[in-house]
């Protein structure tokens, strides 16, 4: 402050022009790293959507060329053709609708009464819950498998689907830390109403739970749409595969058309990178708040 | 407790009534999804079993092949080992500085960050066939660009030498994942404490030493841990491109579980395989968390 009261008014002028410059410089060093960065990353899915628009021969070009000589978007419509990756999207979607009603089902309900309701045990079944997230996926593979085979639900989407109504963890943590932040005057004020524990839950808790439920779905909607071991193991027939089994069941088949295959692999992902775009503040939000990945 | 519920007021005997209501779904779960499949597991893993046939008891002989009999086993527990301690450094430090570089005050960073993000929410079946095509030894656009500046490219998942550092690099391209995690805690560190050490003549070196790095160390021992376990969890990437091979260089261990359960039917030897893999995840993770109290800096509130 005392150096800036002696420098003259064209002393003041150079020094905040200085470092106007620095600010700008910085700020360009920044996009210019950044944007490098980016299309480095990018690299991976541009090539990837350049090899699905070009012709047979072309793919193998040299040098290679990143904007195809003539854009065959008829590549798309022959992957089409050629796998039938129309079913097995339709199939796929069904898993994630049918996950996602299972989660919505079950979760605000347990998150509420982990959240709101007391009962004797309540912290020890709290981190009973917490310690299933560390159970490793694999382990329970084989028994479920036999169990589900007893069951006669083998081939059938029932092991995909089923266990989705039963809560999981992670979204059960995250709803909980949620509804916590919600104040209790308000159960109490709609008690005095007369409102029972449900109808608080559905009429007043619920509808302020959009951003918990916003994450549950889209995360639902990624892992269901991207799972590949498990339906792996549980489906047998061919038109019932989802995407993710689909796809990797045609690798190597006709593998030398690379156009055609980019092409179908683009499409498969297109849906996830639509949900993506749309969802991202959320989706970032809650890996943040809960440290899960995509 | 059962004298407490005979104290309870109707009112509050009728809350906790709920309370066990509401949570249902979630134990009818826990005993079927966790408690029943584990506990089968664990026995399963004593038995020989080939699905036909009922389960036969034999014992420790499972766990005895395995440590003493069993090349397959010990080169999965190899790969997966080696990818463990090689992937997990460079995904820390890079996710690390991918986050510091987020996390630059400058407007339209959160383009950059949508960006970075895509390969994390791409399923792996879709990241695996790309970087098949991206990789092939003689067309792929890898090696192309590497031979227009005279490099010669490896023939990278068909060489057995080479097939284990293209799965990392298949990882590290998704290294957006985890830099959302560190930009996250970042940006929890309070900004006084930068205006505080400014004040005490911190240089920026200094005060990324001082106050980032560690009130950054327990997002970072957080990462470790969830990247170690994603690290021995390798399987769809092996499955799709590999299948173990070459030389059974990318023979990860989920991938040697996989075809024992279900290509092989040896569910019983299989068992004890998912087991000794839950083993070794839950002994990590306990070695970690015992030196984090050497590294990581936890606030006293």
């Amino acid at each position: 402050m005392s150096q800036n009261s002696i420098t003259t008014p064209r002393h003041r002028w150079r020094n905040d022009w200085w470092l106007i410059t620095r600010k700008i410089i910085g700020h360009v060093s920044a996009y210019v790293i950044m944007t490098a960065l980016a299309l480095v990353f990018m690299i991976p899915l541009l090539w990837m959507l350049s090899t699905s628009l070009k012709g047979r021969w072309e793919i193998f070009a040299w040098p290679p060329t990143w904007i195809p000589e003539t854009f065959h978007w008829e590549n798309y419509q022959e992957a089409f053709a050629k796998y039938p990756l129309a079913r097995f999207m339709g199939n796929s979607a069904f898993l994630v609708v049918m996950n996602i009603i299972g989660e919505l089902v079950s979760v605000p309900l347990i998150a509420y009464g982990f959240a709101r309701l007391r009962f004797p045990y309540k912290k020890t079944l709290f981190m009973l819950m917490l310690s299933t997230m560390m159970v490793p996926g694999h382990i329970k593979l084989i028994p479920l498998y036999n169990v589900f085979s007893r069951l006669d639900m083998i081939d059938t989407y029932w092991p995909l689907i089923l266990p989705s109504f039963f809560g999981n963890p992670f979204f059960i943590f995250l709803m909980v830390q949620y509804i916590r932040t919600i104040p209790r005057e308000l159960d109490e004020a709609a008690r005095i109403d007369g409102a029972g524990t449900w109808t608080i839950l559905y009429r007043i808790i619920l509808p302020l739970c959009r951003p918990p439920l916003t994450v549950i779905i889209v995360f639902t909607f990624l892992w269901t749409w991207n799972d590949f071991l498990q339906p792996l193991v549980y489906l047998n027939d061919f038109n019932k595969y989802p995407i993710a089994i689909g796809l990797a069941f045609f690798r190597g088949r006709y593998s030398v058309e690379w156009n055609l295959f980019m092409a179908a692999t683009l499409v498969s992902i297109i849906p996830i990178l639509i949900i993506y775009f749309f969802a991202q503040k959320h989706l970032i939000g809650g890996i943040s708040s809960i440290g899960i990945k995509g | 407790m059962v004298s407490t519920w005979r104290n309870m007021s109707p009112r509050t005997r009728r809350e906790a009534l709920e309370g066990y209501l509401a949570l249902l779904p979630w134990i009818i779960g826990f005993l079927a999804f966790t408690i029943l499949p584990v506990g089968i597991s664990i026995y399963l893993s004593f038995t020989e079993w080939d699905i036909m046939t009922d389960p036969k008891w034999i014992g420790l002989d499972n766990y005895e092949r395995m440590f003493t009999n069993d090349p397959l086993f010990t080169q999965s527990l190899k790969v997966t080992g080696k990818f463990v301690l090689f992937s997990l450094p460079l995904k820390i430090i890079l996710g690390l500085a991918l986050a510091l570089l987020l996390n630059l005050k400058v407007p339209g960073m959160n383009f950059y960050r949508t960006v970075f993000y895509i390969p994390a929410v791409i399923s792996g079946v879709a990241v695996s066939l790309m970087w098949m095509w991206l990789l092939q030894p003689d067309t792929g656009i890898i090696n192309t660009l590497l031979d227009q500046v005279g490099i010669k490219g490896p023939n990278w998942f068909w060489d057995p030498d080479w097939a284990l550092p293209s799965v990392a690099l298949m990882s590290v391209w998704k290294v957006g994942g985890s830099a959302i995690i560190y930009l996250a805690g970042l940006q929890n560190i309070p900004q006084h404490l930068y205006e505080a050490a400014k004040i005490d003549g911190a240089g920026r070196w200094a005060r990324f030493r001082r106050v980032t790095i560690p009130l950054l160390t327990p997002t970072i021992f957080f990462q470790l841990v969830i990247e170690m376990i994603d690290s021995f969890k390798v399987f769809t990437e092996a499955f799709v491109i590999t299948q173990g091979g070459p030389l059974k260089a990318t023979f990860f261990y989920l991938l040697y579980f996989y075809q024992e359960a279900f290509e092989n039917f040896n569910m019983g030897y299989a068992s004890a395989l998912a087991l000794v893999l839950t083993a070794i995840i839950l002994i990590s993770t306990v070695i970690l968390n015992y030196t984090s109290k050497r590294w990581v800096f936890y606030e006293s509130e």
